[in-house]
């Protein structure tokens, strides 16, 4: 049963983000989007990670995608961006060598120290806990007191990452009178 | 955490140890608020705020490094390094706090306040003051991620503090709003940024399946329980080799290099001259915890990695500077060369780890950084002042006939640029010199051989800048350029770029002392 439902939440994350790369409408990228984030939702259930998996739908394949959608629907979807520019022939092909000769020797790292791990789990290291099946509603408990003891700096620095990010888009959108006359350097922008 | 489910007791705030961080970050927001609901200041008063919050940092972190040996310490001897130093940890070990982490910020707090310096006039200048002080935040902000990749005990906080440091230039490159090229710089630094985010990311992900902990102490104690020659450790080294990827991306080092040329050729100048200094300080500093510290029984796999990077960087950074006309382009390739030389560092400092008594590796790496940090924000000012109104007269033309019209900056100019050439009795050549000598005592006779004759490739490339300057005639189309002024706030700076390298070039006994603190 365990097996059955890891093989197809991973072809569903996969088909999704094959999708994302692959497909030429950014509406159908956003969607198969969509799938891949509901196949990690899955995943999360399999762990009993119920909280996290909620989280995921919620958060992630609800708003996120919602907001990519708005922004593909507000710069126009039918814009079509030409990508055949190719400055250097062997670029393409070189890439997908390498990217499959990089994916292949990471998959062989991790099946290779697959056996250690599982080692190391019966040897009770620290840090390395044992998948409980207990936790079914301790979840956000068990989340929550992870997050405001060992992490709870991490938590505040991510808080201050989204205070940069709105700056950040405050300074690069903003129209101020003085500023955005026409570019100095003679080309349009 | 606690043993009962009822009482949650979190980790304790060490303030006083986290307040320089809390001084950046506290300047940086209060700037912002006020900035938005008060009508505009008076000229200079952002940067003079910016500036403010930058050196009270810096003036917290050398009155705690007074204060190292009296205060209470909770932590005893670092194991790890072999240093009688103590090390403390912050905030439930998700950070290291020692002479390492003081050093670091003094290295950012420094660069943040010079670079503010720098880029009020070229605000000015640009008509660009509108966005001040959102500007001057993010400096501060850029500054805070620096040192908490340095500060950093816990590979999730190493990341966080990566992507404020990164999002923070990312805007930063893209300040100027009316150049093309500066948008375009910031677009390619984004996405090939978030790309090498992503890598690094991946390898935390792997590291932390190996060894069940993100914390550079847990995954170390894990690492050394499970040591044993008979398994197969793919993963782990994986997880290493990716996490090497992410950093040398940060850090500029060859083969990750690709971005820096077109960035830092298309920011504002300033900007460049942070991204070089502060940029490269938070890099390395994060490359060296993450080795030395988290990683050191992995240094018999990871040493050769870094020693071919290191080898790389320092031929392909100081050869392609040659080649280049546009001298923000080569400066990009110098700061690659002097990337370089700070890899010779951190492999002696790997070196270490194998034995007990302590090498100059890492001492050397972060005066290297201190020194090369003003030297380069130095030169980077005069660059933005020969650049002149739309930063575009960077190429060599823009040079021409400098010494006739303005001695003292071709001066100026020549004396950074000299240091960073690595010539006696200038600061640059006292951090070549600290870790060249810390590879020979390394015995990595190889790399210190490669770094010398590298070093003198690059000369070339000064040289050319100075023959440019000094010697070339001022030719017909030169007549109508606009003369390159020199604003009060860059020329202080240069100033004071142009003292230290001299002051440290002529008496370096006291600094090279103070930075065998750092371990």
């Amino acid at each position: 049963m365990d097996i059955l439902v890891f093989v197809c939440a991973a072809a569903m994350i996969l088909c999704g983000a094959l999708g994302v790369v692959t497909l030429r409408h950014p509406v159908h990228a956003a969607l198969s989007l969509v799938l891949t984030l509901f196949g990690v939702a899955v995943l999360f259930v399999a762990q009993n990670a119920h909280f996290l998996a909620v989280a995921q739908v919620i958060v992630y394949a609800g708003a996120i995608v919602v907001l990519f959608l708005f922004v593909i629907m507000l710069l126009g979807v039918d814009r079509v961006e030409d990508l055949h520019a190719e400055p250097f022939k062997v670029q393409r092909p070189l890439a997908i060598v390498s990217g499959v000769a990089l994916a292949g020797l990471l998959i062989a790292a991790v099946v290779a120290s697959q056996h250690t791990n599982v080692a190391a789990r019966g040897a009770g290291l620290p840090g390395v806990n044992p998948v409980r099946n207990d936790l079914h509603d301790g979840n956000i408990v068990a989340l929550s007191k992870d997050l405001f003891s060992g992490h709870v700096l991490a938590f505040e620095l991510t808080s201050v990452l989204l205070v940069i990010a709105v700056v950040a888009t405050v300074l690069l959108a903003r129209r101020s009178r003085g500023i955005d006359a026409a570019p100095t350097d003679g080309q349009a922008t | 955490m606690t043993p009962t489910a009822d009482v949650f007791v979190g980790p304790p705030i060490q303030w006083s140890s986290l307040s320089p961080m809390l001084i950046l970050l506290g300047v940086a927001v209060v700037l912002l608020v006020a900035a938005a609901l008060t009508p505009r200041w008076p000229r200079r008063t952002y940067a003079l705020v910016a500036v403010g919050g930058a050196l009270a940092a810096v003036v917290v972190a050398v009155c705690l490094w007074h204060g190292r040996g009296l205060s209470a310490w909770s932590g005893s001897a670092d194991p790890t390094t072999g240093s009688s130093d103590p090390v403390r940890f912050l905030v439930g070990g998700a950070m290291r706090f020692d002479a390492f982490a003081l050093w670091l910020t003094v290295i950012v707090g420094l660069a943040v306040a010079l670079s503010v310096l720098v880029t009020d006039d070229y605000l000015e200048r640009e008509g660009l003051s509108r966005l001040a002080p959102e500007i001057y935040a993010l400096y501060l902000t850029a500054g805070l991620g620096a040192v908490v990749m340095g500060m950093a005990n816990d590979l999730i906080v190493l990341f966080l503090g990566l992507e404020i440091l990164s999002l923070s230039l990312y805007v930063l490159a893209a300040s100027h709003r009316r150049r093309t090229q500066s948008q375009e710089s910031a677009l390619k630094y984004f996405i090939l940024g978030g790309v090498a985010s992503a890598v690094f990311l991946y390898g935390v992900a792997l590291i932390y399946g190996a060894s069940g902990s993100t914390n550079y102490t847990r995954a170390l104690a894990a690492f050394v329980q499970n040591i044993s020659p008979h398994r197969s450790e793919a993963m782990a080294l994986a997880g290493v080799g990716l996490l090497l990827v992410g950093l040398g991306f940060k850090a500029a080092a060859v083969p990750f290099h690709m971005w820096a040329p077109d960035v830092y050729q298309g920011a504002p100048t300033p900007v460049t001259g942070f991204m070089a200094s502060a940029a490269k300080a938070g890099a390395f500093a994060a490359m060296l915890r993450v080795l030395v510290v988290a990683l050191p029984t992995w240094s018999a796999d990871y040493r050769p990695i870094v020693w071919v990077m290191a080898v790389l960087t320092l031929v392909v950074g100081s050869v392609m500077a040659v080649a280049q006309t546009n001298v923000k382009r080569m400066l990009a390739f110098s700061s690659i060369s002097h990337a370089g030389f700070l890899l010779v560092g951190v492999e002696a400092a790997i070196h270490d780890t194998t034995h007990a008594h302590p090498g100059d590796g890492v001492p050397s790496t972060m005066l290297y950084l201190l020194l090369y940090a003003v030297l380069v924000i130095g030169t980077f000012a005069v660059v933005t002042l020969v650049g002149r109104t739309g930063d575009g007269a960077t190429d060599l033309a823009g040079f021409r006939g400098l010494a006739r019209q303005r001695p003292v900056l071709a001066v100026a100019m020549t004396v950074l640029l000299v240091a960073q050439a690595g010539v006696p009795l200038t600061s640059g050549f006292v951090a070549k010199f600290g870790v060249i000598t810390a590879a020979v005592g390394e015995h990595s006779y190889a790399l210190a051989i490669i770094a010398m004759v590298a070093a003198v490739i690059a000369a070339y490339l000064y040289l050319r800048i100075m023959i440019s300057m000094w010697v070339a005639e001022p030719d017909a189309a030169d007549a109508g350029r606009e003369p390159v002024g020199t604003p009060l706030l860059t020329s202080i700076v240069i100033a004071i770029a142009v003292a230290v390298t001299v002051v440290v070039g002529v008496a370096p006994g006291w600094l090279i002392s103070l930075a065998q603190h750092v371990r």
